[in-house]
């Protein structure tokens, strides 16, 4: 099985989809991502699938767990680099008033998103 | 290579048993809508359809099997790409609401039949519980 591997930036986890993962990979994925959230105390996730040319109603329904249970634990969930093709296709899935998860165009955006979601927490406290 | 020729190799199918599958007969739809000149996104909807429908082949059914092939409309002269979802599952009780969307018995978004008919220009279930089900759907280029 593919071992995805998870990067510490600053305080934030960054995990980078590079291939069509299978629902076991994916699933394995969710499981890393919430311990090394705890292990290494991060306040943020970021996760980049600029490199997925398709998410199905299971990924993204995993892609939204994954971002609500990182948001259990007290961090923040960022999705970045959804394709073009991909956003049409999932809005006509149907996927856009079940889907309640963080999006930016790209890593850098992702970045400023996650900081700014982390600083408007700590100031307006518990939310 | 004559057209004919290339008709026949173009028909792809896929056994459909597990999760593993559904990314080989995404790739060989993708591969298929490609070479056909079909826009990135339609690329991506039909892929992602035939995602939807494969999944509920592992999920539903446990096995089944995926035909992707081209297709030529009967009147319109229209080309275009057809997929044929078959297995010996339990089949659906009622079709009607799966196809409204939000329906689902696996916990799932309940996305994947509604969700395939809209990302494809035409779709086609047929359906007997204890049978199984076959699911045709169809996407033309445009011109």
């Amino acid at each position: 099985m593919l071992d995805i591997p998870i990067l510490k930036i600053e305080d934030f986890l960054v995990v980078t989809i590079q291939s069509e993962l299978s629902d076991d990979e994916i699933s394995a994925l969710q499981e890393d991502i919430l311990f090394r959230i705890k292990d290494v105390g991060a306040a943020g996730l970021i996760i980049d699938i600029t490199a997925l040319d398709i998410v199905d109603s299971f990924m993204g329904r995993t892609l939204s767990n994954i971002a609500a249970t990182v948001e259990l634990l007290g961090a923040k969930a960022v999705v970045v680099g959804i394709r073009p093709a991909v956003a049409v296709t999932l809005v006509e899935l149907g996927i856009r008033v079940k889907w309640n998860v963080n999006t930016a165009l790209n890593f850098d955006r992702g970045m400023k998103l996650l900081k700014r979601l982390i600083e408007a927490e700590r100031r307006g406290g518990a939310s | 290579m004559s057209e004919s020729e290339e008709n026949e190799k173009e028909q792809k199918k896929v056994k459909i048993v597990s999760s593993a599958d559904i990314i080989a007969a995404r790739g060989k739809g993708r591969e298929l809508a490609k070479k056909m000149g079909f826009s990135v996104v339609d690329q991506t909807k039909i892929t992602t359809a035939i995602s939807e429908l494969t999944r509920n082949i592992v999920t539903y059914a446990g096995r089944g099997e995926v035909t992707i092939k081209k297709a030529r409309s009967k009147t319109g002269g229209k080309n275009g790409i057809v997929v044929v979802c078959i297995d010996e599952g339990p089949g659906i009780e009622d079709v009607g609401l799966v196809l409204k969307g939000g329906f689902s018995t696996s916990g799932s978004l309940g996305l994947g039949l509604s969700g395939a008919k809209q990302l494809m220009d035409e779709f086609e279930i047929k359906s007997k519980p204890g049978e199984g089900t076959v699911v045709t759907i169809k996407k033309w280029l445009r011109r």
